[in-house]
């Protein structure tokens, strides 16, 4: 039980510093006297920094400027067969860009140096980008007999997890299945409200319980609750939770072998990642699939200017496909992850 | 990463301090990881390649100090140049001549915008202010639900309308004025910088409410995205700052220098846990220490001023010294610690904690602490004076009234006992000394005390306790010590 030792340790040190800090000023300063409320000062803003302007850094803003056309200029090199180191770096610059990563750039550049590109250093490098997304993509929504498929998201806190699962509520009911959404996220101040909404707007069912309830109970009970009722498929929120904690991941395992009893069966996990997520991605999803099985991605927020490239180190690591794609806010923006446009909008083709 | 940097240029070769300055080839040799490094750290292209000439021009023909290893040289140099860019001061937030003082929040969707404006509420309301929340989130559902819940929490009130963004914010703003309340947050639906018609909205806010402060709320794990997303928002809003969220992942928070590189406004907050109390002001060269992997004393001592009721501690600190402390006194303090925030949050900030220690630290489950209160509320007074008087039937009875297990009060009373002696030790001053934790606690100390009068007496003593502590729970396994046992400077007293 180190755990008290921590304690321990995090008590008498506050406690040394406390009584340090206290000493000190019984003597430094003989009478601490509460800044006086009705005082205001009358600057409006005094600020210990000056602020820049907007215009104040223009070699960095110039310099953006002209990387944005970066993924323009792999088009230009597109007939080009020999590859110079010029070109070298501005496959490498596409690719660090668009958050693929510092490992994973190297390798695809090894990959590119050894194979040369016969037809074209953007072809060559589209070919070597669709080989790391080769995985199997197709989602599964069915149970062993008598059993009732769930699906499980996971994900850290923010990724638009509770979204996700109102989308995808919508496209199986418009497949013809009747959806059952579990409310697990139980620790985020309203968020089975949030779900509530969904499933009012999606005309799904939903369990839900109070705040700070026990995540697989809730589970439990819609799957119970699916099973009786015959219902098609159970969508089960979780709350969001960062991936370097253990307990907080030792809870989702649980969550997902509850879910998993009969009679429910876990037929995908699917962790929900954010695009502008940068390199913590790739231990997002390390994490994930070591506690809770992750079969697969959805990337959101592919919307906005960022490119989520790290999928690519992702799928190439880790071996987990992206499934599905946001793309937007409105209840039909997700859509099924197609590799090629994904690698094409990579490279700004 | 920067650990990982930083013990890759400490096996720089010590050769090269024989030739008395950094050759250009060294230099590349050392940038290039730099350079990787911030790249693994979200860090963005551009925001690299000018981060590291700037190393470079800071270290091209300069003399190699002789206290330094070139790999250190190096590591000095990266951290004052993160000192420069996370900016030299924080920007002080001061209070508008005429109530309210107006707050703006935005950002993408998911950033914690919301949690944020609650952090934000108590960190006015521990200022002495009273501050309005406006939920101006419309979008999202549930929105203005999970602002109430959190700011119930927090004691603030919240106004909203079921009308639109704008009305909300100007109705909100009106009703604060009425009730005179001196601070306003408004807290807005996430957008993507690309999206024109919410842009124009969030503008349309900005100019119907005038802000005082707009702030950028930025996720720490954000990647090369961040300098699109600060650019975009300050062109449309005119950020004052940024507020980066999420700390408390494992992520470097290379988009917090990316953004400040591109916005050139200062980080104003920082939030590092799920905990309303884990949340400060942002301290740019605390960043950078805490980044290099240096702990950060200060912010520690002040979260604890603000928590921590000063008697209750400095009581029980005063008999831990004399060696008369108790399982009351035990639990006071854990009763204080605990109202800090999470314990891994606090352990990232102090310094001269072993890696390990730190995961322990935050994987310490709330439950486990909660059992160790229940076995010693489950004992009487006169046992807790003197735990030696437990015998067999009482900690039968303490196991019953905690629910735990007799194994669990014998181990509890075991290292209260071990722990005991440890600051037995401590107080007469004979801690056995680490070389890693406490020199690096002292030299922090010196350096902290240097700028900074508040800093308390006895830090050797701290330190040392530190130290100890963090021996102790390995059972005197040698691995933790720290590879720069040797520069261990005595704080200076002052």
């Amino acid at each position: 039980m180190t755990v008290l030792y921590v304690v321990l340790a995090v008590a008498v040190v506050l406690g040394l510093v406390f009584v340090g800090t206290r000493r000190r000023r019984r003597r430094g300063r003989p009478a601490l006297v509460a800044p006086p409320r009705a005082a205001m000062p009358e600057i409006l803003v005094a600020e210990t920094a000056p602020m820049p302007s907007l215009e104040r850094v223009p070699t960095l803003n110039e310099r953006l400027a002209s990387s944005r056309g970066v993924f323009d200029r792999v088009r230009s090199i597109a007939g080009t067969t020999e590859l110079s180191g010029d070109q070298l770096a501005l496959v490498e610059e596409v690719l660090l860009r668009s958050d693929v990563g510092v490992t994973t750039t190297s390798a695809v550049l090894e990959e590119l140096r050894a194979k040369g590109a016969p037809n074209g250093v953007a072809a060559a490098l589209r070919v070597i980008l669709l080989e790391s997304l080769r995985g199997e993509r197709s989602t599964s929504t069915a149970a062993d007999e008598g059993r009732v498929p769930v699906w499980l998201f996971v994900g850290v806190n923010g990724v638009g997890k509770t979204t996700t699962i109102g989308k995808l509520a919508k496209r199986h009911h418009d497949a013809g299945r009747s959806v059952m959404l579990a409310a697990g996220d139980t620790f985020r101040a309203a968020a089975a409200d949030q779900l509530e909404q969904w499933a009012t707007r999606t005309d799904s069912d939903i369990v839900r319980a109070n705040e700070g309830a026990d995540p697989g109970s809730v589970v439990h009970d819609a799957i119970g609750r699916a099973s009786a009722r015959g219902i098609d498929l159970v969508l089960a929120d979780t709350a969001g939770r960062r991936a370097n904690s253990t307990n907080l991941l030792d809870e989702l395992s649980k969550v997902r072998r509850v879910a998993d009893r009969d009679p429910g069966q876990v037929v995908e996990t699917l962790l929900v990642l954010d695009a502008t997520t940068g390199q913590n991605a790739l231990s997002q999803a390390r994490e994930f699939l070591a506690a809770s099985g992750v079969t697969g991605i959805v990337l959101t927020k592919l919307d906005g200017t960022a490119r989520g490239g790290i999928v690519v180190a992702i799928e190439r690591d880790l071996g987990i496909p992206v499934k599905f794609v946001g793309v937007g806010e409105g209840v039909d923006d997700l859509i099924v992850f197609e590799p090629e446009i994904f690698v094409d909008s990579l490279l700004g083709a | 990463m920067f650990d990982a940097l930083s013990e890759r240029l400490e096996r720089l070769s010590t050769s090269l301090r024989s030739r008395g300055r950094l050759s250009d080839a060294d230099l590349d040799e050392a940038l290039s990881d730099v350079r990787s490094a911030l790249l693994e750290a979200d860090v963005e292209l551009g925001v690299v390649r000018a981060f590291v000439e700037a190393v470079r021009e800071r270290l091209s023909g300069e003399v190699l100090a002789q206290s330094l290893t070139p790999g250190q040289q190096v590591i000095k140099a990266v951290h004052e140049q993160l000192i420069e860019v996370l900016g030299a001061s924080p920007l002080k937030v001061t209070f508008a001549a005429k109530p309210p003082t107006v707050v703006l929040l935005a950002g993408l969707q998911g950033a914690g915008k919301t949690t944020a404006a609650a952090k934000l509420a108590a960190w006015f309301k521990q200022q002495g202010r009273q501050p309005y929340l406006i939920a101006a989130d419309l979008q999202r559902p549930a929105a203005i639900e999970q602002l109430r819940v959190l700011a119930q929490q927090v004691g603030v009130d919240v106004f909203s309308e079921p009308s639109n963004p704008l009305d909300v914010a100007r109705h909100g703003l009106a009703e604060a004025t009425r009730l005179g309340r001196d601070v306003v947050i408004i807290d807005t639906a996430g957008r993507l910088a690309i999206d024109e018609a919410l842009m124009d909205e969030v503008r349309a806010i900005a100019d119907a409410t005038s802000p005082d402060y707009t702030f950028l709320v930025i996720d720490a794990v954000t990647g090369q995205d961040a300098v699109h997303t600060a650019r975009s928002f300050h062109e449309a809003l005119e950020l004052s700052g940024l507020i980066v969220t999420k700390l408390d992942y494992d992520a470097r928070g290379g988009a917090v220098l990316s953004a400040l590189g591109v916005v050139g406004r200062p980080v104003v907050f920082a939030s590092s846990g799920e905990k309303i109390a884990d949340f400060d002001l942002f301290y740019p060269e605390r960043m950078a220490s805490r980044i290099l992997g240096m702990g950060d004393v200060l912010s520690l001592i002040e979260q604890a001023e603000r928590t921590m009721d000063a008697d209750v501690v400095a009581e029980s600190a005063g008999r831990m010294m004399s060696g008369t402390f108790t399982l009351d006194d035990f639990l006071a303090q854990l009763g204080q610690v605990r109202k800090m925030g999470s314990l891994g949050g606090l352990m990232k900030l102090m310094p001269g904690v072993t890696k390990e220690m730190r995961t322990a630290a935050s994987n310490v489950d709330e439950g486990e602490l909660d059992r160790v209160e229940a076995i010693v509320r489950s004992m009487t007074p006169k046992e807790r004076r003197d735990p030696a008087i437990i015998d067999g039937s009482r900690r039968t009875r303490i196991a019953k009234g905690s629910a735990t297990s007799v194994s669990a009060v014998n181990q509890l009373l075991k290292q209260f006992n071990e722990m005991k002696k440890m600051m037995r030790q401590m107080g007469g001053g004979g801690a056995p000394a680490l070389p890693g934790g406490l020199g690096r606690m002292a030299g922090l100390a010196a350096r902290a005390s240097a700028r900074n009068d508040q800093l308390p007496a006895g830090f050797e003593a701290l330190g040392a306790g530190m130290a100890s502590a963090a021996s102790t729970p390995r059972g005197g396994g040698g691995k933790n010590k720290k590879k720069k046992g040797g520069r261990v400077t005595p704080p200076k007293q002052r």
